[in-house]
């Protein structure tokens, strides 16, 4: 089974994030970056599928030259090899143009199986999956938990809200977007680090893939959440502050 | 400026949610420009139950094959309904499961891009998200021509309520041409996961752990501070992901939905996937080492410090009040 994996590098969960001077974007320059952990969900369904039914794992992702070090971990975890399609303005571009790029350049692969994670942990638009699928023409399902091959088919675990599932059966060819959780992500082992640097590791540029960059959709302004709700902050220290809490509890919220 | 509003039903009956994007399509256009769309097999019912709703019309838009949710046969409906209709510049949604699966494909076929996932609507229109995980807002606009995909967060916009005196809005049918091959995912039926033994719902109280705690050997020091309170034990995603709580202690659009009088939150950043399913409790409280993470936008109190102090000071602040 010839499986692409496509993978996006996102600021890592815990860094500080400061908004950028022109309030359109992020401040990234001091940014930690991180593969997007859904992304990570995918790669591990997609190497143990390997591992069932061989084949290829090939990894794909967009954006600046930072993002090579993402990809070198998805080969060191034990993709086969990796396209980078090497993209400075992913973020002017709404997901329809960043999936345009991703298909573009799976087209010529002729996968099997394409597999994402079903959002990324920065947009969290949750789109590029599905719409990937619409430009491959090929069928797709989101949220899936776990994914077993039949002879020319696939049987999926899908997540529906509030506890409920349910299985979907589709043909080949297909798209998939991963939930997490599913499976046990692995780490990557030395012997694996040292090994990726020998796989492949093409590099695309976006303007090669003749893609239409122009959005429909356009992030205009980032800016702070307003708050919901006034919020007592209590201070000292923890023994203070747990004292200070237990009376607000107590007296003014009486809930215990 | 016509929209379209596209309702989604669960068990027989419109979803509050669905009306909730209602109140949203309220703020792009007038009541009698709201076209409100049922989709299924059999959507009579569905239909008289939009009629009384403040909206311009109502379509059932009706086939056999549309008598369960796959993304091909919905996606395939409301293409060739948007099409059929005289200038649509909106459609919303609520955005569900079911949403986000077909949405964004639909957007795709008709050359444009959905915003999904949308808290707040300000004049322009610009469309406010949550970025990182809720730590920003963007605020996006539809740049292009054409028709504008919307979807719409629960939680975030009051429904309007239903005016028994109005008159019902008018019902029309649209049969969209649909062929068995088209529908090329088969859906099982839904079912539940592991049998619940934990109802979240109707606990008094309780403490949620989330990422903040590292690993799993610290749970029990979370799990004394429950014992303490007479709380139930919950955790957001990523514990139950790693297998540290059972998966039916998960809060959030994929767990449980709670509404406790004290939901306290320890180690939880606070992304919009849990704060749907616990923004309803009387009292929250948070503990958490940064003073910028979302759950302090909806906490009535908050800690900011290290929660492996914090927790067992608590714990023991509790149970000298107690005492």
């Amino acid at each position: 089974m010839k499986i692409i994996v496509a993978i996006k590098q996102v600021p890592e969960r815990d860094a500080p994030v400061r908004i950028a001077a022109n309030a359109k974007w992020i401040e990234e320059r001091e940014l930690q970056w991180a593969m997007n952990e859904p992304d990570a969900y995918a790669l591990e369904e997609a190497l143990q599928l390997k591992e069932k039914h061989n084949g290829e794992v090939i990894v794909v992702s967009a954006g600046p030259e930072r993002v090579g070090s993402t990809i070198r971990e998805a080969l060191a975890k034990g993709a086969d090899r990796a396209i980078h399609i090497v993209c400075e303005d992913l973020g002017g571009r709404d997901a329809l143009g960043v999936a345009k790029l991703l298909a573009e350049a799976i087209k010529p692969e002729n996968p099997d199986l394409v597999l994402t994670g079903l959002q990324s942990e920065d947009l969290g638009l949750g789109q590029t999956g599905v719409i990937l699928a619409e430009l491959l023409g090929l069928p797709h399902a989101t949220l899936i938990l776990h994914v077993e091959k039949t002879d020319a088919a696939l049987k999926v675990k899908r997540e529906l809200e509030e506890g409920w599932f349910q299985e979907i059966e589709m043909p080949l060819p297909a798209v998939l977007t991963m939930q997490s959780g599913g499976n046990k992500l692995r780490y990557a082992t030395l012997m694996g680090i040292k090994r990726a640097k020998t796989k492949e590791l093409r590099t695309v540029n976006a303007a090669e893939l003749g893609v239409d960059a122009a959005p429909a959709v356009t992030l205009e302004q980032i800016a702070a959440p307003k708050k919901q709700k006034s919020t007592q902050i209590l201070g000292g220290s923890a023994k203070e502050a747990a004292a200070a809490l237990v009376e607000k509890l107590k007296t003014e919220a009486r809930v215990l | 400026m016509n929209v379209l509003l596209v309702l989604e039903e669960s068990g027989g009956h419109i979803k509050r949610v669905s009306w909730e994007a209602l109140a949203a399509a309220q703020r792009l256009a007038p009541a009698e420009d709201i076209t409100a769309v049922v989709m299924g097999a059999q959507t009579e019912a569905l239909a008289r139950e939009a009629s009384a709703k403040p909206v311009g019309k109502v379509i059932r838009v009706e086939h056999p094959l549309l008598a369960q949710y796959t993304p091909d046969g919905f996606s395939l409906a409301l293409q060739q309904l948007i099409q059929n209709q005289n200038a649509t510049k909106w459609v919303v949604f609520p955005h569900t499961y079911q949403v986000r699966d077909y949405a964004p494909a639909l957007a795709c076929r008709m050359g444009q891009v959905l915003i999904g996932d949308v808290i707040g609507i300000e004049d322009g229109p610009f469309f406010t998200r949550q970025l990182l995980q809720g730590r920003l807002n963007g605020s996006y606009r539809h740049s292009g021509n054409g028709t504008c995909f919307v979807s719409v967060q629960s939680g975030a916009f009051r429904a309007p309520e239903s005016d028994a005196s109005a008159t019902p809005a008018p019902i029309t049918i649209f049969t969209p041409m649909i062929e068995p091959a088209q529908i090329r995912t088969k859906p099982g039926e839904p079912f539940r996961g592991s049998a619940q033994t934990v109802d979240l719902g109707s606990a008094q109280r309780i403490v949620s752990v989330g990422r903040g705690i590292k690993d799993a050997e610290n749970i029990p020091m979370v799990q004394e501070l429950a014992a303490a309170l007479g709380a139930e034990l919950a955790a957001s995603r990523p514990i139950c992901d790693n297998g540290w709580l059972p998966m039916e202690r998960q809060v959030g659009s994929s767990g449980q939905t709670v509404a406790p009088k004290l939901y306290l939150a320890v180690g939880i950043s606070g992304a919009i996937q849990h704060l749907v399913g616990m923004k309803g409790s009387q009292c929250i409280v948070a503990i958490n080492k940064d003073p910028d993470a979302p759950i302090f936008e909806v906490a009535d109190y908050g800690i900011v410090g290290d929660l492996f102090e914090v927790v067992p000071a608590l714990t023991e602040a509790v149970k000298a009040a107690k005492a």
